[in-house]
């Protein structure tokens, strides 16, 4: 293709491509928002169940429109109430289905989703030994024509997602607390029985009008992808929400230009393919739960506790080998370690501690002098006494409140000492002055008392 | 209509027969790991493998066809009728092998991918399932849009299959489909396996900690079962298509769960139904559709997709199941309440009579009022019922002032009485509660206290002989 085309296609020239996008984008968006509710309730499959449950309201809307008067079966309006009646029958039985409780959830969804799906394969199949019917217009809503959207389909399109929209911006606080806790909903008095109604009513709705553009296939994908996405970037249903109806409109737009842009491309799949990229990156790069957030966060963690360990080490081999009294004056600067005490001091492999220790070093925690020992500097000597402080003083709760063996707390506390926050510390410190074991307090350890 | 039906069914052929064959077998070959599936609660896995492996058919199916082109996988046009039929059965596997691996492949890759979404992103499993397969479904539809013209691979037919013209994909000269020997095959597999590991697939599936803990690992049978799934899935899924075949590797299990609750039953009833469901697809869909369509005026239409109707069929199947299981069904747990039911009203009835006989033996003159208490015309219909029926075993008989009890019908009164006025006496003494509050909890309990409990109860408050109320515990005959 020509690169004008491509350009007069990407800057939107085309009416047929601004019809186009602005269908698909506005049920992409209206699928992310009805999305994460769902996906908060772990109903995200429910959607796929709708979706194909709709083939058989499609092919009786058709025949019983062609019996009652013969080509006028095609009228997009009604097969799209029959798949609406469809989609809210098959969900219906399932929940039948539940009630002989042998039969779980997972199977009920997928009897429906297969014999309604079936059911209508049988009327497809009739409907094309029809002379008026090939079942032309009608497999268009198994693999959905985004390229062929006229209109009039987006003025239907339009006015049913802002009708949703409204649904979910006016009743978002209910529709919450029943996503989160529909047991304490009830118990707050609400009507948890019609909004759990309501919510499928939505999840039927947005999937029917996603059907012309993406196809009964694949609409269940926008319901699931974009919000599953956007839980990547953050931990507010709120913020979720918009985030999730941005990135499922962001997808539909960049299927429907790539399709329009190379022609033998399907909308549909390109469009649902856009939006396991945009999961994909959001997976990876995403500020709350992304693979390369966590791993960064994790990192600088692990950096942190082994520079806590270190300095603890420093401590405890300087209090063993100087027997210094830790009163603030004693200079740190006079009394030198050897990397062979510090390696001895813990469980360290001696890589492990020089990489430690030159990270140490680049803070200015410890100085390497000339003689190839290493020095705690004033401010490592600090943080050295607090790190300790935290370590005995959570070793000290652990025997007098926990009822922990004296030989076995050292482990736990190297567990913990790192999380415990300065407010934390003082409560243990009040705690423990009530307890009247002020005289044992650090730095002196509970370990050297026992023996 | 039945002789329309009959007229109708008497066009079926050696071809029918074919595919109402291949659709048992294939349908019976999914009822197996269906059923593994539907006990461990991960159906939805089934549907999610389903659509996931469209990706790597599409792949393998161009690969056979580049095998093809290069000489690989074309049978020799001459040779005996023998040597011709072994030569197309080693095609057939030769292709069917291509076709498993790339499915097997796409479909390990997919539960791969779902589990270190799940796993790594935190994300909710239905969720990471969803995000999977949808994609992976997608990639399959646009490759085989792409490659179109190569694949020969129709995007109808991925979804819902072709059973018919399979049944004319023949073996060699035999007239043997391929799809026969792929499908049995496959359920041979099925049932060897689930012969072989019968017992490591029934720990696993309904206490894995206990299996882990025998050594067994649950998770690589998981696994294994997974792949045996994926290669079902694609063993019927050119009879079948992507969707159809969740239907056959759900209903019959779930039918046959609803009849049974042993394992192996429920194991030989999954593939007995799908067997059933599927031969009864085949005749409903070469007579019903036309039946109905030429009432409705559409003459044209002469039969409809076979393989949708058999889900249609195995639905039934499954909705007779849930109404007349001998266990589960609804109409046994109708039977059991209108039981209950009839006997209760009939032990309430036995009730008053008896206490109106013993208010008339202490004061004559109260017991003309309340003669009316047996009147039939004052009972709802279902009392009339049950009136009737103690009538008829003898243990009421109604005369001119209403009706009395015989004498077995006092000692099933006495019997019931009894454990009503013990258990108000129970209640009295062990409950803080007024006397007029105890009259209602014992009006409910006193028909599920049997013999055991009546003497336990009777020992527990030292043979009582009056209730709390002051009224006399009466002692059966047969007691005494």
């Amino acid at each position: 293709m020509l690169n004008s085309d491509i350009f007069r296609v990407l800057t939107l020239q085309d009416y047929n491509t601004r019809v186009v996008l602005c269908g698909t984008m506005l049920f992409g968006a209206c699928g992310g928002i009805v999305g994460a509710f769902m996906l908060l309730r772990k109903k995200s499959l429910v959607s796929d169940v709708a979706s194909h449950a709709a083939l058989p309201g499609i092919g009786l809307a058709y025949l019983i429109l062609e019996a009652l008067s013969p080509g006028t079966g095609k009228s997009p309006v009604w097969l799209l109430v029959g798949a609406a009646i469809g989609s809210a029958s098959g969900l219906f039985c399932a929940g039948l289905i539940q009630r002989t409780r042998l039969i779980k959830e997972d199977a009920a969804l997928g009897i429906v989703l297969s014999v309604f799906f079936g059911f209508g394969i049988v009327l497809l199949s009739v409907v094309q030994s029809l002379p008026t019917g090939s079942a032309a217009g009608l497999s268009e809503f198994i693999f959905g024509k985004a390229a062929a959207l006229t209109a009039a389909d987006v003025t239907t399109i339009g006015v049913a997602s802002v009708i949703i929209m409204l649904a979910c911006g006016l009743l978002f606080k209910e529709l919450s607390l029943l996503c989160f806790d529909d047991a304490y909903a009830a118990a707050l008095g609400w009507p948890t029985w019609w909004l759990d109604l309501l919510l499928t009513t939505l999840v039927v709705a947005v999937t029917v009008i996603g059907m012309p553009s993406v196809g009964l296939l694949l609409v269940v994908a926008q319901l699931v992808i974009p919000p599953t996405a956007a839980r990547f970037w953050t931990d507010r249903h709120s913020v979720l929400t918009i985030i999730a109806g941005v990135l499922g409109s962001l997808s539909s737009a960049v299927g429907i230009l790539v399709s329009a842009v190379i022609p033998r491309l399907a909308a549909g799949a390109v469009i649902v393919l856009a939006g396991t990229t945009i999961f994909l990156i959001s997976m990876l790069l995403g500020t709350r739960r992304g693979i390369l957030w966590n791993w960064l966060s994790q990192r600088e963690s692990h950096r942190r506790i082994g520079q806590l360990d270190l300095l603890r080490a420093c401590f405890e081999v300087l209090e063993r080998e100087h027997s210094f009294t830790s009163s603030p004056e004693s200079d740190p600067a006079t009394m030198p370690l050897s990397f062979e005490q510090l390696q001895a001091a813990r469980s360290w492999t001696a890589s492990r501690l020089r990489s430690i220790l030159s990270i140490a070093v680049s803070d200015g925690s410890i100085r390497q002098g000339a003689d190839g020992k290493y020095r705690l500097t004033s401010e490592g000597m600090r943080l050295a006494r607090r790190a300790t402080r935290n370590h005995r003083l959570w070793e000290m709760y652990l025997i007098h409140f926990a009822q922990t063996a004296p030989s076995r707390v050292d482990r736990e506390a190297d567990e913990i000492e790192h999380v415990l926050a300065p407010e934390l510390v003082e409560q243990l410190e009040e705690l423990l002055e009530q307890d009247r074991v002020r005289t044992r307090l650090p730095p002196v350890s509970p370990h050297a008392q026992l023996t | 209509m039945f002789t329309e039906f009959f007229q109708r069914l008497s066009v079926w052929e050696g071809i029918d027969t074919w595919i109402a064959v291949t659709g048992a077998l294939a349908a019976m070959a999914c009822a197996l790991p269906g059923t593994w599936l539907l006990l461990r609660r991960q159906s939805l896995l089934g549907d999610a493998l389903s659509h996931a492996v469209l990706p790597g058919i599409v792949l393998a199916y161009l690969g056979v066809s580049w095998m093809e082109e290069i000489g690989w996988l074309t049978a020799p046009a001459t040779g005996s009728g023998a040597a011709r039929v072994a030569e197309g059965m080693s095609l057939v596997a030769r292709r069917q092998l291509a076709l498993f691996a790339g499915a097997a492949l796409s479909g390990v890759f997919a539960a791969v991918l779902s589990e270190v979404i799940q796993r790594w992103g935190r994300v909710e499993r239905s969720a990471a399932l969803g995000v999977v397969f949808t994609s992976m479904f997608a990639l399959g539809l646009l490759l085989i849009r792409l490659f179109a013209d190569r694949a020969h691979l129709d995007p109808g037919c991925v979804l819902y299959g072709n059973l018919e013209a399979t049944a004319f994909n023949r073996l060699g000269d035999t007239t043997i489909p391929q799809a026969v020997i792929v499908n049995g095959g496959m359920l041979l597999v099925n049932a060897l396996l689930t012969l072989l590991f019968f017992k490591e697939l029934r720990l696993s599936t309904f206490d894995p900690d206990l299996a882990a803990a025998q050594g067994m690992r649950p998770s690589l049978i998981s696994v294994a079962l997974m792949s045996v799934t994926a290669a079902t899935v694609v063993a019927a899924f050119e009879s079948v298509g992507a969707i159809l075949v969740i239907a056959m590797l759900i209903i019959p299990a779930a039918t046959a769960r609803l009849l049974s609750d042993r394992l192996s039953t429920i194991l030989l009833l999954g593939i007995v139904v799908a067997a059933v469901g599927s031969v009864l697809g085949h005749v409903m869909a070469i007579t019903l559709p036309a039946m109905i369509c030429s009432r409705l005026g559409m003459p044209q239409v002469e039969d409809a997709s076979t393989a949708g109707m058999m889900t249609v069929a195995a639905c039934s199947c499954f909705l007779l199941a849930v109404f007349a299981s001998p266990r589960h069904g609804m109409a046994r747990a109708w039977y059991e309440r209108w039981r209950l039911k009839l006997r209760i009203v009939r032990e309430d009835l036995l009730g008053s009579l008896f206490r109106r006989e013993e208010a008339a033996s202490s004061q004559p003159q109260a017991a003309n009022q309340q003669a009316t208490i047996g009147d039939p015309a004052r009972l709802s219909w279902f009392q009339r019922l049950a009136r009737q029926s103690l009538i008829r075993q003898g243990l009421v008989e109604s005369g001119s002032h209403g009706d009395s009890l015989t004498e077995s019908g006092t000692a099933a009164a006495q019997d019931l009485v009894r454990s009503h006025r013990l258990w108000e006496s129970y209640m009295a003494r062990h409950f803080a509660l007024p006397n007029a509050r105890l009259h209602d909890t014992a009006e409910k309990v006193e028909h599920f206290l049997g013999p055991e409990l009546q003497a336990e109860l009777a020992a527990e408050l030292d043979q009582p002989t009056t209730d709390p109320h002051g009224k006399v515990i009466p002692t059966p005959p047969e007691r005494l």
